[in-house]
Order: C-alpha cells, then sequence, then structure tokens
C-alpha cells in the first residue's frame, strides 16, 4: 500500500514522466483515492508549468553593449 | 561582430569557427545565449549588479578557455557550468553565506514540507498583471536556499535535463531530483498563498 509519504517521493518523476508504467498505476490510483495528495499533484504541476512558461527577457541594452565591448577588448588581446 | 550570416547555424559548426578564432562565430554564440545567462544569473545572484558581471565573466571566461571545451556536453551545458560557479562565487562573497556551497549535504526527502494545501482556482495567474505575476515568481524563487534554486532554475525554468543539471553544477542525479524536488514543493506552497481558490483552505495533511 502506497502512503502519501512514498507518493511525494516519487512525485519529480511522476510530473516528468519518468517513471515505469507499474509505479505510474500505483501512483495514479492513490491520487484518485486522495484529494490532499491529487491537489499537491496539481498544484506542482502547475507551479511548474507556470514558470517553464516565463520567457527570457532581452538582455538590456546597456548591459550588452558592455559585454560587447569587454569581450572585443578581449578578442583584441588575444588576436595580438 | 556581425552576427546575422551566423544566426541560423549549428552549435557545434560555430563553436568549431570560434576556436579557430572566428571572432563573430563566437559572437553569435553570446546572441544565442546572453538572454538565458543574463536571466540565470539573476536568479541566483538576485542582484542585478552582480548578475551583470556573471554575464561577462562567463562569457569572457568561455572565450579564455575555449581549447578547453571538448564538444563531449553541449556548449550551453558548459557555459552554464561556468555562470553557475561565477554567480556562486558572487553569493558567498556577498553573503559570507555558508550554505551557499553545493557540496554540502543537506538533507532531504524526509521531511519534505507540504504546509499548506488548497486547490488552485482555474487559470488564478490571469487575476495578476504581466508585472505583478512577474514579481509572484521571482519572489518566491528568492525565497528558495542558493542550492535549490540552481536547480530549479536550469532543470524547470532553463528546461535542461537532469544529467546536464547534474553535471552543469557538479552534483551526482540523485542530489539534483532530491534538490528539485524540494525546490518545486516549496515554490508550490509559496504559490499557493497567492493562487487558491477563494473560500479553499488547508485541510488536515498525513
Amino acid at each position: 500500500m502506497l502512503t502519501c509519504k512514498d507518493f511525494l517521493s516519487e512525485l519529480s518523476d511522476y510530473l516528468d514522466e519518468t517513471i515505469d508504467a507499474e509505479l505510474r498505476a500505483r501512483l495514479e490510483k492513490h491520487i484518485t483515492e486522495c484529494p490532499n495528495c491529487w491537489v499537491i499533484a496539481d498544484t506542482t504541476r502547475r507551479t511548474i508549468k507556470i514558470y517553464k512558461g516565463m520567457e527570457a527577457h532581452p538582455v538590456p541594452e546597456d548591459v550588452q553593449s558592455r559585454l560587447m565591448q569587454a569581450l572585443e577588448k578581449k578578442m583584441a588581446a588575444k588576436g595580438r | 561582430m556581425a552576427v546575422t550570416s551566423q544566426a541560423g547555424l549549428d552549435e557545434s559548426v560555430l563553436v568549431a569557427q570560434a576556436r579557430d578564432g572566428d571572432t563573430d562565430a563566437f559572437g553569435a554564440l553570446v546572441r544565442r545565449y546572453e538572454g538565458k545567462i543574463f536571466r540565470l544569473a539573476q536568479h541566483v545572484t538576485q542582484n542585478r549588479e552582480d548578475a551583470e558581471d556573471v554575464l561577462q565573466e562567463t562569457f569572457m571566461k568561455a572565450y579564455e578557455h575555449l581549447e578547453q571545451f571538448k564538444g563531449d556536453s553541449k556548449f550551453y551545458t558548459w557555459i552554464v557550468r561556468i555562470a553557475v560557479n561565477q554567480a556562486l562565487m558572487k553569493l558567498r562573497r556577498r553573503k559570507t553565506d555558508k550554505s551557499v556551497s553545493l557540496d554540502e549535504t543537506i538533507d532531504t526527502g524526509e521531511d519534505t514540507v507540504v504546509r499548506e494545501i488548497a486547490a488552485w482556482g482555474e487559470d488564478p495567474e490571469q487575476s495578476f498583471s504581466r508585472e505583478e505575476l512577474g514579481e509572484i515568481l521571482d519572489g518566491a524563487i528568492e525565497g528558495l536556499e542558493p542550492l535549490y534554486r540552481s536547480v530549479f532554475v536550469l532543470r524547470d525554468i532553463e528546461d535542461m535535463s537532469t544529467e546536464e543539471t547534474a553535471e552543469a553544477l557538479g552534483l551526482s542525479v540523485p542530489a539534483v531530483k532530491s534538490r528539485l524536488l524540494r525546490a518545486r514543493l516549496q515554490l508550490r506552497e509559496k504559490l499557493t498563498r497567492f493562487f487558491k481558490r477563494k473560500g479553499d483552505d488547508a485541510f488536515a495533511y498525513m
């Protein structure tokens, strides 16, 4: 019998879908019977999804120009 | 550095050209990854000034040590490793925070904290503006310990595999997995405070 603790310890792999079918079936059985674990699985899945949807902002222009200047200097020094 | 012609080129081709001294090719690699490296640096250091330093140092070091890049991992994984090391160094310097060491053994798993269990509303993020949501998400990450933060950022924001994350951080696969679980559960908990369905509250657990 799978406990809530067992479920939690497998949660990441369950959400990443990196577990075998047998274990997956046992975990899925557990969440149909345990509303708390269902909520945790659902809200953790959504947490990951929200963060994955974050886009990288373009590097601000001033930051980028300083980066490029520093690199060009370095490249020139190496090229000598 | 003209980059337009290199934009679509395969990474390994660009790396090979850059190693042969083609500065435009290296410039193209910088353009390709600077946004991700800057974001990663901001998340790990939680400081804009430090993040800018990390961004510069990462590409300077990468350029300097390009001949040491073996090509058995992705170029991106290699520079992420440089960036994370630089970022953690900044944190150590800034905070004299002993918890910053990545090698430190930390207790995971057993007491994985779940305090609040409340279902979220449907698309709860819709009730916040873009800026508000950004602040909520960044604030939650900021509250994580650097150890968890780094693993979460690489795995779930940068979308790297467990193996790549382990390689970039110099950690074992099980260490990455246990830290990731901890980080995810802690973030879930922090976001629940904002996203839980109105009128729904925690009920007893375990």
